[in-house]
């Protein structure tokens, strides 16, 4: 099945409330070989004026993953992971993610454009707080290779 | 960020050596739990030349180079890469990735960090840059 042309402008409902956690941005901050004191000691993130420890860049990829999940398991989508290769990654962002935040993040396929037997798929999360706020908007252009016959 | 910076400085620099516990400890945290980044056997199977680090592994590392520079991380406005190479993570010896922070372009009060993130003599990131509010 190639990947179906209608997933443009589909609309996907925001993802459950995602609450950061401070263990969890240590986690994530040691997995990208951080020891920076923002992301690990609150009062160093408090001198910066953060309410707590602040996420790094990347971790907006955690909310953007529940997204891309969304996506896979759309019946009629096309798109199997073990097809799928990850091109090109953005974020840009209003503020930092700090521990106590509550997130959601909102799906958009902004772009599918073929390229032999292959599809690219250009899909936006905008990751916003419980009042709407922006945070950041994680953009992804996945690959998706020919079908295996 | 104390200093005035121009363009062609070299903000931050580093080499991080991956091993497989590194790639086990990015699917925990990260959620990313595909077994190409720590399955031999899987990775072999869809062609690929061995387990493979994240690519959000590597994006992830390579702008935390320039975090000590950075200090406050709200200064970070945009940050984009392209996945160009993939990075093989032997399981015996591992994979040192080194990255190179330059500074790029600078135009009102945001400078434009070229990241230069290489392995095994070749960049595995294209277009790695991070807008940067200086002021």
């Amino acid at each position: 099945m190639p990947v179906n042309p209608e997933l443009v402008g589909r609309d996907f409902p925001a993802t459950a409330p995602y609450l950061v956690g401070r263990e969890k941005v240590r986690e994530f901050a040691r997995a990208v070989f951080s020891d920076a004191a923002p992301h690990h000691d609150p009062d160093a993130a408090r001198a910066l004026g953060y309410a707590d420890v602040v996420a790094p860049p990347t971790f907006a990829m955690v909310l953007q993953d529940l997204t891309l999940q969304q996506l896979l398991a759309e019946p009629d989508s096309g798109i199997e992971l073990s097809r799928v290769l990850h091109a090109e990654q953005r974020f840009r962002y209003t503020r930092p993610i700090v521990a106590g935040d509550e997130l959601v993040a909102r799906l958009s396929v902004t772009g599918l454009r073929t390229m032999g037997a292959a599809t690219m798929v250009t899909s936006e999360a905008e990751i916003t707080d419980l009042e709407g706020a922006h945070v950041v908007t994680a953009t992804s252009v996945l690959v998706v290779g020919e079908e295996q016959s | 960020m104390s200093e005035a910076v121009n363009v062609g400085d070299v903000v931050a620099e580093r080499t991080v050596h991956l091993d497989r516990a590194a790639l086990v400890r990015y699917a925990g945290a990260s959620g990313d739990v595909n077994p190409i980044h720590y399955r031999d056997d899987v990775a072999a199977a869809v062609g690929l030349p061995g387990v493979l680090a994240h690519g959000m592994l590597t994006m992830g590392l390579a702008v935390q180079t320039i975090e000590e520079w950075v200090g406050d991380p709200g200064r970070i406005l945009e940050y984009g890469v392209r996945f160009t190479r993939p990075v093989v993570v032997d399981p015996d010896t591992g994979a040192d990735v080194t990255v190179r922070a330059v500074i790029g372009q600078i135009a009102d009060d945001v400078a434009r960090v070229d990241l230069t993130v290489t392995f095994d003599g070749a960049t595995v990131l294209g277009k790695a840059q991070v807008r940067v509010r200086i002021v």
